[in-house]
């Protein structure tokens, strides 16, 4: 009897889990850090690693730090834009190579170009988890005085740029710091 | 006025599918036969509300009617006509509607083709069918109008998400959804079986066809995303393990499961309640990929928008349909299970091992695709699956799986002797073996132990599953040839040796170089040298583009010219790139054009694929194959049988 049971129970165990991955999500929920000091890191930079880099390093500034991956098709999606706006040039781009290969994230940035001013390595995804990343990709948009103004999920294009970011930007910029 | 009518349709859509949900099952358990007769002309009745309905969206988009949200959001003035026709299952709302339209097709082709099912059997199947149709129509209405307005409405639309933007993709959703949606036939069936309390050979007999119909289409809706992927994202893979294309992979695995599991259950009466269970396992999981892309619980770029209330009804839907279902298999199932046994080495024990196969596969995908949301609901911090692990979990199950086909596939039902076996598969296995170790260092220079298993697996197959053709071919005049049966699996398990083959040659000798590039250098990949002649703009109907025109020589000889682009989509001013693809049986020479560098250079990728298209022809010689198996005549039989009975008995007094 009990083996014909077995796939409701299997089931009935499962319902709960989405229910409360329906309550947090993600794309609903704001960072928790939302408005609060973004969390420190030091990684060693991709390019080199005797190097570090670190959030001291856009101290003062209105930075950008995107979270990205080579197996992470969305990163691929977006990465285009992001060094359209390199070029442009409004904010410095920080990145933060999540979860991947090293000799895969070089390549990448070789072939696709690199918008980043550093990126910090995080091989096994501990800067990550500190930083709430719930997959890639993921940009945060750090305020001068080193608070998250907002977190997007996904690809970032033109469109979400101009509407989320840009007016928070010029907000942070009027604000004394 | 348009969008109105088809908001109506779609109401009364609705109200006939409750009917069609409710009579006919009250019908068959009173044995009333004026209430089971409303399954057909109800289903009839849906199809062509939901029809009008879907004309009617279809028309506000040809139409450019923005003052439909809906279209607002997902068309334009300037969009050529083919996409504003793929644009209407382009997102959410639409796609809910191509669902339903597919599903009330389904419903009717079941209505048309089951004269030979009893009438009780038959009314409980379309009543099950009306059920899953009320439950989208009012997940539809009640979440995800389509036809809701947009006053007042805006000049121009702000246009379709330009990855849509392609053939491929304009017809890659309706054929995935004819598979997941076909698989609720097999579910419906399924549910009358237990609702019945009854579950004969007849039965398997009956839903073997519309699984494999369904299954069919799946596989071809699969390769066609994967095709997509590879020649549209620009980047030369063909399969991400994203959450999405898990979602339609797993239930594959489990219909394929199921198919196979249906034919021990139809030729020897066994495994019942495990069919029953693929059956509802199959169709849930089609349902539950539904559920993970809605609700934008996992993330993924296929994601669309993303709303937790319409998760929220899924979620209550799949608890209904699937709880209600795995409740009532824990109700009827142990009363139908036969004693029946069968020796340990039998066609039934391979066919048991690609289930448990098959099934710890669809198992460890699952559970990469849910891992992150579990270990984030205990709160254990937050992990990523990528496809590292992906590829070894699905791997481990499906090496053993591809070895045993060409066993199972030449083994008998009941109990099979040893030795004539051996006999008959040593040299095809010889065979394999030497070309697996032969054909990596001959053609491409290289050995390697997984690459020479892989490739010896795929030809392995391929040869076994010639056995039965050419053993039909020159049998002596007279005797049977094989059924459409034994041809159509014949062919199905070629495809599958073709798709080992492609997946084993791609990851093993695909070159790539991504270099830059001025006008007139060029640069060489395994061979062949490619020039780029020049770069010009162009002007496409709702984007501007660079296109680079490369010559591709091999030897000095001309193989081809690739004109790749990089398009830029005015309204939502996102970047495209265009991939440039020489395509040959054996290779793809694949061109994407990068960035400008600067002093008129351009960074270009160029990849050497070789027998990449191995893997997309393999999913459609599999698909092939269910075709010719669905089509054999024992299927029919029965039919004309009963119609030469009647012809025989001369005409009614």
């Amino acid at each position: 009897m009990m083996r014909y049971l077995a796939p409701l129970v299997v089931f009935a165990i499962m319902i709960p889990v989405f229910m409360v991955g329906l309550k947090r999500d993600p794309t609903m929920l704001p960072s928790p850090f939302l408005d609060k000091p973004a969390p420190e890191f030091e990684l060693p930079k991709l390019k080199d690693l005797s190097q570090t880099v670190s959030n001291k390093d856009y101290a003062g500034q209105v930075a950008l730090v995107n979270v990205w991956a080579t197996w992470c098709v969305g990163c691929r999606q977006e990465h285009e834009f992001l060094i359209r706006l390199s070029q442009e040039n409004p904010l410095p781009i920080y990145g933060l190579n999540w979860r991947d290969r090293r000799e895969d994230g070089l390549a990448w940035l070789q072939q696709l170009g690199d918008p980043y001013v550093a990126s910090g390595y995080d091989a096994d995804g501990r800067a990550g988890i500190d930083w709430g990343v719930y997959g890639a990709p993921e940009t945060f948009l750090i305020s001068k005085d080193g608070r998250v103004l907002y977190k997007h999920l996904g690809p970032l294009n033109r469109v979400i740029w101009e509407r989320e970011f840009v007016p928070k930007i010029a907000a942070d910029h009027g604000a004394t710091p | 006025m348009i969008p109105e009518i088809g908001h109506f349709a779609l109401i009364l859509a609705l109200s006939l599918a409750v009917c069609q949900g409710v009579l006919p099952l009250i019908g068959a358990y009173r044995n009333d036969a004026a209430m089971m007769s409303v399954a057909r002309p109800a289903a009839l009745g849906q199809l062509v509300f939901v029809m009008i309905s879907f004309g009617c969206l279809t028309w506000s988009f040809l139409q450019s009617d923005f003052s439909v949200l809906y279209v607002a959001n997902h068309s334009q003035l300037a969009l050529p006509t083919i996409y504003k026709i793929s644009a209407v299952w382009g997102a959410h709302e639409g796609s809910l509607l191509l669902w339903v339209l597919l599903l009330a097709g389904w419903t009717v082709a079941v209505s048309r083709y089951s004269s030979d099912l009893p009438d009780s059997f038959a009314a409980r199947v379309i009543g099950v069918l009306g059920l899953l149709s009320c439950g989208f129509l009012l997940f539809t209405l009640l979440t995800s109008n389509p036809f809701e307005r947009l006053i007042p409405a805006p000049m121009d639309g702000a246009d379709l998400n330009p990855l849509l933007q392609d053939p491929g993709l304009a017809i890659h959703p309706p054929i995935l959804y004819a598979g997941y949606v076909g698989f609720s036939v097999a579910f419906a069936f399924a549910i009358a079986a237990m609702l019945a309390g009854n579950l004969d050979q007849a039965w398997a007999r009956w839903t073997r066809p519309w699984t494999t119909w369904a299954w069919l289409f799946l596989t071809i809706g699969i390769a066609l995303g994967s095709w997509w992927a590879y020649y549209e994202l620009g980047w030369g893979g063909w399969w991400f393990w994203d959450p999405v294309e898990n979602a339609s992979f797993m239930p594959w695995l489990a219909g394929t499961a199921l198919i196979h599991s249906l034919a021990v259950t139809e030729k020897r009466g066994l495994f019942k309640s495990w069919t029953l269970l693929l059956a509802i396992t199959a169709f849930s999981l089609s349902l539950l990929g539904t559920f993970l892309v809605r609700s934008g619980i996992l993330i993924s770029v296929h994601a669309f928008a993303t709303d937790p209330g319409r998760g929220l009804f899924i979620l209550g839907f799949l608890g209904v349909t699937i709880g209600g279902a795995l409740t009532l298999y824990a109700w009827r199932a142990p009363g139908l299970d036969s004693d029946a046994g069968f020796r340990g080495f039998s066609r039934e024990t391979f066919l048991l091992l690609n289930n448990v196969l098959l099934v710890i596969a669809t198992a460890l995908i699952l559970a990469g695709t849910l891992a992150p949301l579990i270990v984030e609901v205990f709160e254990a911090g937050k992990i990523s699956v990528g496809p590292p692990w992906f590829e070894i979990a699905f791997a481990i199950p499906m090496l053993p799986l591809v070895l045993l086909i060409g066993v199972g596939m030449h083994t008998a039902w009941r109990s099979q002797a040893f030795k004539p076996l051996f006999d008959q598969l040593k040299f095809p296995a010889l065979f394999a073996i030497v070309a697996g170790i032969l054909i990596p260092i001959v053609a491409y220079g290289r050995f390697g132990l997984l690459l020479s298993v892989g490739v010896t697996a795929g030809i392995w197959i391929m040869v076994v599953s010639l056995i039965h053709p050419v053993r039909s071919w020159r049998r002596a005049p007279g005797t049977p040839g094989m059924t459409r049966g034994v041809l159509g699996m014949s062919v199905a398990h070629f495809g599958v040796g073709m798709f080992v083959i492609g997946v084993t040659i791609v990851s093993a000798f695909t070159e790539e170089i991504d270099i830059s590039v001025r006008q007139g250098e060029s640069v060489s990949v395994a061979g062949y040298d490619f020039e780029l002649r020049s770069l010009r703009n162009v002007e496409g109907p709702n984007y501007q583009a660079v296109e680079g025109e490369i010559d591709i020589r091999k030897d000095g000889e001309f193989v081809g010219q690739l004109r790749p682009q990089k398009r830029t989509y005015l309204v939502q001013q996102s970047p495209m790139t265009e991939a440039g693809i020489e395509a040959s049986w054996n290779r793809d020479l694949f061109v994407a054009l990068g960035d400008p560098l600067g002093n008129d250079a351009w960074s270009l990728r160029v990849q050497y694929k070789p027998m990449i298209r191995f893997i997309w022809m393999g999913a459609f010689v599999m698909a092939l194959g269910g075709m010719i198996a669905a089509s054999d005549r024992r299927y029919r039989l029965t039919a004309k049988a009963k119609e030469k009975a009647t012809r025989l008995s001369g005409e009614p007094a």
